[in-house]
């Protein structure tokens, strides 16, 4: 099998996924919206003070 | 059939917040004596060990045991696996499995081990204070540390075979087996994003050592099995993989490449015309067009050379008996492949560097972050807590972002019961059964005090031995140590 008729397997296996993001107007927007909830959800638990965190984490060489 | 002794050895990162007198061994001992109750703690025996063994044919003598490397704080678990401190880290390395699913699973399991031991110390600590694990290899500052591989191999395979053949897979396996990092270190040319954690850290095609001047790959020879029949291919590069389908397609494609190797399925070896600055070549091109040039002219990037692994070992798999495992890993291997050629944004769902990008730019399309922004970093680290709560792949996966291969009580068990297939499950259930009895163990035997003027090494030579199938009879019937050794035919007096 070429790497084109996979390429072309793949897009016959996957139809109804791309047909649904093509027609759906709003799914752009509401995709965008529910990564913003992640965003603010990670917020939320992302240690305080990055600059301190990140200047602080220093490990020794291992293997 | 077909089948490989596979296992995982990760050292994982480690801070404690809050401490300004923070020393990484010591928390890294607070870790591994702060798993469990720690009261019936079995410790690990070093007789055996030979970590100076070289493929090549020569050896150095024994390797020291390091002073950070504490024979002290060292133990053995319910599943068979090993957890203890290594070079400043606390260490997990699974038990022996028997194909790559199952591998997988024990070395998540190995992350539930740390999350247990970190919650645990961190009860100790002062309220303020909080232990931190990092399922990572580097620091970002020109510190790394590793991720292994451990596959037992047939002697029957010449060493020059393995090392032309794997070291142009092991570069190019690297679009499915990074993790991901934020900018270079180690004095390599400056980036914004890469797909591995590990490639500024490889400066040699092949060699013994493993904590400086790394080689692509490793020649420790130290089988912990009948070393006429096995070796142990220790694969020290690699990325730690949270993704527990990442996983098992790194470790299924590793293994099938070296049974077809094995069965004299594979042609002539493809060589690098210069492997090392390959690493660093695929680790930056993440849309894969960067083509690698070979010592007879071609020239094939890395996602090209993996469809040709892909089209070998998917050749090899359709005539060899070989455990339906492999079908699966054959599977996910293709569809990574596919995908990969409409960009990594098709695999966030299954490849840690490819979610931890797709995260990244998010945020940075969001806070209009530059890529030097500390909170990126910051980000980049989080990724790896081991802490549900808190780690950002387990904030991927409960919000159904990320594909697992295994359900949470899965996972549960595993952290305390060992696989069924390997001589790891004697190890384990002896523990379980006779623990007061045990004195110590590793990986190919058990010492026991059964009461006698002297101890019983119980030796395991035989990974695949020692399997449930073929000894929880004999188990079954010796309730105590004394009647076991007796059961396994020789003299406890």
């Amino acid at each position: 099998m070429t790497e084109r008729e996979r390429a072309t397997r793949k897009e016959n296996d996957a139809p109804e996924n791309e047909a649904v993001q093509d027609s759906s107007s709003t799914r752009g927007e509401e995709v965008t919206d529910k990564i913003d909830d992640l965003l603010d959800e990670i917020d939320s638990v992302l240690e305080e003070n990055a600059e301190e965190f990140v200047k602080n984490y220093v490990q020794k060489g291992g293997q | 059939m077909l089948r490989r002794v596979i296992g995982t050895e990760v050292e994982y990162g480690i801070t404690i917040l809050n401490d300004p007198s923070f020393n990484p061994v010591t928390a890294s001992a607070l870790v591994v004596n702060g798993y469990g109750d720690g009261s019936d703690r079995i410790s690990w025996s070093y007789d055996e060990e030979s970590p100076g063994r070289d493929a090549r044919g020569f050896s150095l003598g024994e390797v020291p045991i390091d002073e950070t490397d504490s024979g002290l704080v060292n133990a053995v678990l319910d599943n068979g696996a090993r957890l203890y401190v290594d070079h400043a880290h606390p260490e997990y390395s699974s038990p022996e499995c028997v194909d790559p699913l199952s591998a997988t699973l024990y070395d998540k399991a190995g992350e539930r081990v740390m999350q247990a031991a970190a919650a645990s110390v961190t009860r100790t600590l002062a309220p303020h204070q909080r232990l931190v694990l990092h399922k990572n290899n580097s620091d970002g500052k020109g510190n790394s540390y590793g991720a292994h591989e451990n596959y037992l191999v047939s002697r029957s395979v010449k060493f020059g075979d393995i090392v032309h053949h794997l070291t142009s897979f092991l570069v190019s396996r690297q679009i499915l087996t990074g993790s991901g990092k934020v900018g270079a270190e180690h004095g390599r040319t400056s980036t914004g994003y890469q797909i591995t954690q590990r490639a500024d850290f490889f400066e040699e095609e092949i060699g013994l050592e493993t904590t400086l001047k790394r080689p692509i790959i490793n020649t420790r020879d130290e089988p912990h099995a009948d070393p006429a029949l096995y070796r142990r291919l220790h694969v020290i590069f690699g990325d730690a993989t949270m993704s527990e389908v990442q996983t098992f397609v790194k470790l299924g494609s590793t293994s099938l490449i070296l049974m077809a190797l094995e069965e004299g399925a594979l042609d002539e070896p493809m060589k690098l015309d210069s492997p090392v600055r390959d690493v660093r070549r695929v680790s930056r091109d993440l849309n894969f067009n960067e083509p690698l040039r070979f010592k007879d002219g071609q020239r094939f990037t890395a996602l090209e050379l993996q469809w040709k692994f892909f089209e070998l070992a998917e050749r090899f798999t359709a005539t060899a008996d070989i455990s339906p495992v492999y079908k699966q890993v054959l599977h996910e291997w293709r569809d990574l492949l596919t995908d990969l050629a409409q960009g990594w944004r098709a695999v966030a769902d299954r490849l840690d560097w490819a979610a931890k990008l797709k995260l990244l730019e998010a945020f940075r399309r969001r806070d209009g972050l530059e890529w030097s922004d500390a909170k990126l970093r910051l980000l980049d680290l989080q990724y790896h807590d081991v802490d549900p709560n808190r780690g950002l792949y387990h904030k991927l996966v409960s919000g159904g972002r990320m594909r697992t291969l295994f359900g949470d009580d899965e996972v549960h068990r595993a952290v305390s019961h060992p696989p069924a297939e390997t001589r790891a499950w004697f190890r384990g259930e002896a523990l379980r059964r006779y623990r007061e009895a045990i004195v110590a163990a590793n990986w190919d035997s058990l010492v026991l005090d059964t009461g006698a003027s002297t101890l019983v090494r119980v030796p395991m030579i035989d990974p695949l031995r020692g399997t449930q199938d073929l000894v929880e009879e004999l188990l079954d019937a010796s309730p105590d140590a004394a009647t076991l050794i007796r059961n396994l035919g020789g003299d406890d007096d």
